[in-house]
């Protein structure tokens, strides 16, 4: 498992990262963790020129809080997200979702934005981000921008990133007071979900208020069951009420399609609690 | 007189090797470092089937740090054919097997050419710049339709078909003609299993150094079998077996995928021997996978004969084995290894066994744990229940009505063999009691009822497997190539260490810590006083290795016998300076005594005398070293009674194990705890055929399992605590009476789960589901739907990666 050569950068600040990553063309790229990056490399599936690491630009790590919404540092560690207390009481379905990511020496390493940026649409963080209405903060030689999960995701392995750009931080907007759920069918714990489902619901005197619903790896990227969720509100917050609205998550007969549907009821169910 | 210490034998001692295993302290053949050593890497097919119509290596030659591109061609006169040492029948067909393709590739993986360069980079680097042309021929992967001969493997063979072998228990005078007893059954089941692809997925990948210096060749390699592959490859090259030393050093697991004499490991003493320099190859995860030996790979056709009471009458077994695209090292062997199990313990009137080997455009099958025994296992295992449910017995009952009572042993089954021993009631007794098992058919009564969604099922494995390998006048009646006896050495040390040497080769099972406490018994000297050595062939000179949980049975007889050859001398020499009649003497707890006085001798004084000499009784040598060689009458024969319960989802297809529970006998136990680690790791590959694993191709026969993120092993969290226990039921062909245990848990294992399954969901209408049972087979096997095949769920990251054409 040998990667075919490459030029090793390691900016100090984002504005000499994104210098670099202009300069040295379309065959750099980031490197965060290195959890997905690093196998394509020595499987030479992928041969960037130059990797570009941003393992020392210390200001995209942590969480901060930003009034409405969270602020995620793309380089925060799933075992940080794991353990951060904002995530926990505003965003408790990502610290659900990151539990379930792969072992903790990957934790220890992987990080939001990168698994973010690589967009597997088997990944486990894509479908809270997009269901949670994350927004991605990204800087490029024109300066910064934001782009909403919604079209941040545009296909298998492929983001609204350019080439030239990186990404900075996640706005969460605080959902305080949710319940959450993340149920997740994979064959054996290291692999990918076959299918999972994030759900993230507000209750109110027995009344489901609002639900959020993502779906992993059930397309080219994650998919948000809207029919879904505006199907629940206004709903009593009951198994069978769930259920009838989880039959929206597909319409198909195939096996995945099955498993929209009987993952959705479960992982609103549990989020219901 | 010292205190009699508490035996060895039977001591859950902590292993003695696991200390410089776990900390990185040892040196595992890729770490080995020698002074101009040259890297060998391997460009292998990306294609199945296709003549090679031009290699150009000048691009490669130039690139940076690169000594040599070496291709087929340049071997043709010198690489011979890759040994095969079991030619099953008379007129099986063998053809050629080049370590390095010359003009026609079999299988994708397959050695193309190779790079030999200043470092791994720079021969990985130039693997990309060879450039080579093939001319597609078609793909054979399917063994049924390769029997139709329309596409040939090997078109100068004229045939796919390898070989048929027959055991036929009328013809054998074991038994009846099957046949009668199908024609005259009151019942008769037929089924078709499968027995998919698996990778043996060893956790260290192979590797080799080869040192050409001084005139000799000295082969470090990640192997199971340095005694093995010093002969074959001395008799491949020409090489004088004298002028060879081959050395496996701390191996990293096996499984019977090193049981092999490797491409690699001929190619890296051919280079070393053209370059007179060290060479040094190291495969990756993905190498391994694509061009290691598989194993398994069978379809069965099983016939079941019975009375409507539940007796069996007659088996027939109809095999096809897929020997992929070449015959190693004993290929051909491993289906015929389970001819004499399908039987099990039961008790048949007549019995068939007819296997057909085929050659297909895959990487050839060999080895992997179990060899040939989990097949039969699964195979009467599964039939056992079937006809339980044909008959709406229960399916413990109908096991115990036909297998071999306890007072009944030794038994010579319809197969041929002789059972020495063994205790089917105690260990199902003991089973059925840790299992809980009628509080569990209740619960299952419950969920029936209640329409859970999620059921419960009961599965039944009572196995026996032939361990032991092997007499060596029953593996030359099979036509295997070598025999099956092992050897050991004491050499006792004057100042009363003590150094042991074995045959064997251990590999991951703890040989240093039991071959320690079997000598520190019988001769009386401290554990922490003896060495064993082995896995190199200037120190033991000679050993038929390790596989077949042959180890103990035999390499540990001859232990045994060796110890007691030193003892026999020791005492003759004792009496001498006790000056007494030799009847007189006693040992115990390491020292001679005469009976009825005080007078003593230690052994290690014994040993220094016999070491300086000077006053030996007339004509006894001196010195305190001993060595003997062990050649089993019989097989040994461990069985057991395992129970799985598993739930089902029958939403999801999740299969979720929930208790398991095994009862082994594998006769006398050295070290408990070296036995349940060898139960436990078993369970988990059995488990892993029953759920998780499998190896599959695309159409065009490429392997789509190459990776661990799209070949499914399971680790701890994926598994249940396992409640093991044991029955003792020495075995009688050992002094030891030990029966070995590498291979119980993954043969007992895998029928255990499967049966479990089809328990919980029969009652929905399931007759049978493929293996692995994924979640998306078991679910579409509910909805009554055909087999989905392997289907592409089982994992996204990597797998996804390459399916989406290398984006990242």
């Amino acid at each position: 498992m040998i990667p075919a050569e490459f030029k090793y950068l390691f900016p100090s600040t984002v504005d000499e990262a994104v210098r670099m990553l202009a300069e040295e063309g379309e065959d750099a790229k980031v490197i965060a963790g290195g959890q997905s990056l690093v196998p394509v490399l020595r499987m030479r599936l992928a041969a960037p020129t130059a990797l570009i690491d941003i393992g020392g630009l210390t200001e995209l790590t942590g969480v901060r809080d930003d009034g409405d919404s969270l602020l995620i540092g793309a380089m925060t560690t799933h075992y940080e997200v794991q353990r951060d207390h904002l995530i926990h009481d505003h965003a408790l379905l990502l610290k659900l979702v990151t539990d379930t990511v792969a072992d903790p020496q990957i934790r220890h390493r992987g990080t939001f934005g990168g698994s973010l940026c690589h967009a597997d649409p088997a990944g486990d963080l894509l479908a809270p981000a997009l269901a949670l209405d994350a927004v991605m903060i990204i800087a490029g030689p024109s300066g910064r921008r934001e782009v909403s999960a919604s079209e941040f995701f545009v296909d298998y392995f492929t983001t609204a990133l350019a080439p030239d750009e990186i990404l900075l931080d996640v706005r969460v907007p605080k959902y305080t007071g949710w319940g959450a759920h993340y149920e997740k069918l994979n064959r054996v714990a290291q692999a990918w979900s076959i299918v999972a489902v994030a759900a993230a619901v507000r209750v109110s005197d027995g009344v489901i208020a609002a639900a959020r619903v993502g779906l992993t790896n059930v397309g080219s990227g994650p998919v948000r069951a809207v029919e879904v969720e505006s199907a629940l509100v206004g709903l009593p917050a009951t198994a069978e009420s769930i259920s009838a609205a989880a039959g929206r998550a597909s319409t198909g007969d195939g096996y995945k399609d099955n498993l929209a549907r009987v993952l959705t009821g479960r992982a609103l169910t549990a989020a219901v609690g | 007189m010292t205190a009699t210490a508490e035996p060895e034998v039977g001591k859950a001692r902590l292993r003695k090797e696991d200390a410089r295993l776990i900390t990185g302290e040892t040196r595992w053949t890729d770490n080995l470092q020698l002074t101009g050593m040259l890297h060998m890497a391997v460009l292998r097919s990306p294609v199945a089937h296709a003549r090679i119509t031009g290699v150009d290596v000048s691009r490669a030659t130039a690139m940076p740090g690169v000594a040599v591109v070496l291709t087929g061609e340049d071997f043709a006169a010198e690489q011979g054919s890759l040994p095969c040492a079991w030619p099953i029948t008379e007129d099986m067909k063998s053809p050629p097997a080049p370590a390095l393709a010359v003009d026609q590739v079999n299988f994708a993986g397959e050695a193309v050419a190779l790079v030999i360069a200043d470092s791994a980079y720079h021969a990985a680097d130039a693997l990309e710049a060879i450039d080579v042309d093939y001319e597609d021929l078609p793909v054979v992967l399917d063994m049924e339709e390769a029997l139709r001969d329309n596409d040939l493997v090997h078109p100068d063979l004229g045939t796919n078909r390898c070989a048929t072998w027959i055991f036929d228990s009328a013809e054998a005078g074991a038994g009846t003609n099957v046949e009668d007893e199908i024609a005259a059954a009151e019942v008769v089941i037929e089924r078709t299993f499968r027995q998919q692809r698996l990778i043996p997925a060893f956790m260290e990948p192979r590797s080799v150094v080869v040192d050409s210096s001084a005139g000799m060749f000295t082969v470090w390699s990640a192997t199971q079998i340095p005694h093995i592959l010093r002969w074959m490859l001395s008799a491949v090259t020409g090489i004088s077996e004298s002028k060879l030393r081959v050395i496996a050093p701390d191996v990293g697991g096996g499984f019977g995928g090193k049981l092999q004499v490797t491409p690699e490991e001929l190619l890296c003493l051919l280079v070393a021997r053209r370059m007179g320099r060290p060479v040094k190859w190291t495969e990756t995860r993905t190498e391994s996978m694509l061009a290691a030996h598989h194993g398994r790979d069978q379809v069965q056709k099983i016939t079941l004969a019975a009375r409507r009471d539940g007796t069996v009458t007659g088996l027939k077994v109809e095999l096809l084995a897929d020997m992929g695209a070449y015959l190693r090292l004993v290929t051909p062997g491993v289906p015929i290894l389970g001819a004499f199990m399908f039987n099990s313990i039961y008790k048949f009137a007549g019995y068939r066994f007819e296997c057909t080997n085929v050659f297909t455009n895959k990487v050839p099958t060999d080895a992997y744990r179990g060899a040939g025994r989990p097949e039969a296992t699964f195979a009467i295992e599964r039939m056992m229940d079937e006809l339980a449910v044909e008959l709406g017995m229960e399916p413990m009952k109908i096991r115990e009505m036909n297998w071999i009572k306890h007072e009944e042993f030794p038994f010579t089954t319809v197969a041929g063999l002789t059972y020495d021993s063994g205790n089917y009631e105690a260990a199902t007794a003991r089973a059925m009691e840790l299992f809980g098992y009628d509080d569990l058919r209740e619960e299952q009564a419950r969920r029936r009822a209640d329409g859970s969604v999620v059921q419960l099922g009961i599965g039944i494995s009572t196995y026996t497997e032939m361990c032991g390998l092997a007499p060596s006048r029953v593996l030359g009646a099979l036509r295997y190539g070598a025999g099956g006896w092992e050897t050991a050495s004491i050499r006792m040390l004057p100042t009363g260490k003590v150094e042991v040497i074995t045959g064997t080769s251990p590999h991951g099972q703890g040989h240093e810590t039991v071959w320690s406490q079997i000598v520190a018994d019988r001769l009386g000297v401290p554990f922490e006083d003896i060495e064993v050595l082995h896995g190199d062939t200037a120190t033991s000179h000679k050993g038929m290795d390790s596989y077949g949980s042959r180890s103990l049975a035999v390499g540990g007889t001859a232990l045994v016998q060796a110890a007691d050859k030193v003892l026999a001398k020791a005492r003759t020499l004792a009496a001498h300076m006790m000056e007494c009649d030799e009847a007189d003497v006693e040992f115990a707890s390491g020292s001679f005594s005469v009976r009825g006085t005080s007078t003593v001798r230690a052994l290690g004084d014994v040993v220094l005398a016999a070491h300086v000499a000077h006053d030996l009784p007339e004509g006894m040598e001196p010195g305190m070293d001993a060595d003997a060689t062990f050649d089993p009458d019989n097989f040994s024969y461990p069985h057991g009674t395992h129970l799985c319960a598993t739930e089902v989802d029958t939403e999801t297809g999740m299969v979720k194990i929930v208790r398991y529970v095994a009862v082994d006998d594998v006769g006398t136990v050295v070290n408990p705890l070296i036995v349940d680690g060898q139960v436990h790791g078993g369970l988990a590959q059995g488990i892993a055929q029953a759920l998780y694993e499998e190896a599959t191709h695309d159409e065009m026969g490429t392997l789509t399992t190459a990776t661990f993120a799209d070949y499914l092993v399971p680790c701890a969290a994926d598994l249940p605590a396992f409640l093991t226990d044991r029955t003792t039921t020495p075995a009688t062909s050992n002094p030891l009476g030990a029966k070995g245990v590498g291979e119980a848990g993954t043969i007992a294992s895998t029928p255990a789960v499967v049966n479990s399954v089809l328990d919980a969901v029969r009652h929905l209408g399931v007759r049978d589901i493929e293996m692995p049972m994924s979640p998306e087979r078991v679910w579409t096997a509910l909805q009554g739907r055909p087999d989905p095949g392997a289907g592409d769920v089982a994992a996204g990251g990597l797998g996804s990666i390459d399916a989406q054409g290398g984006q990242s």
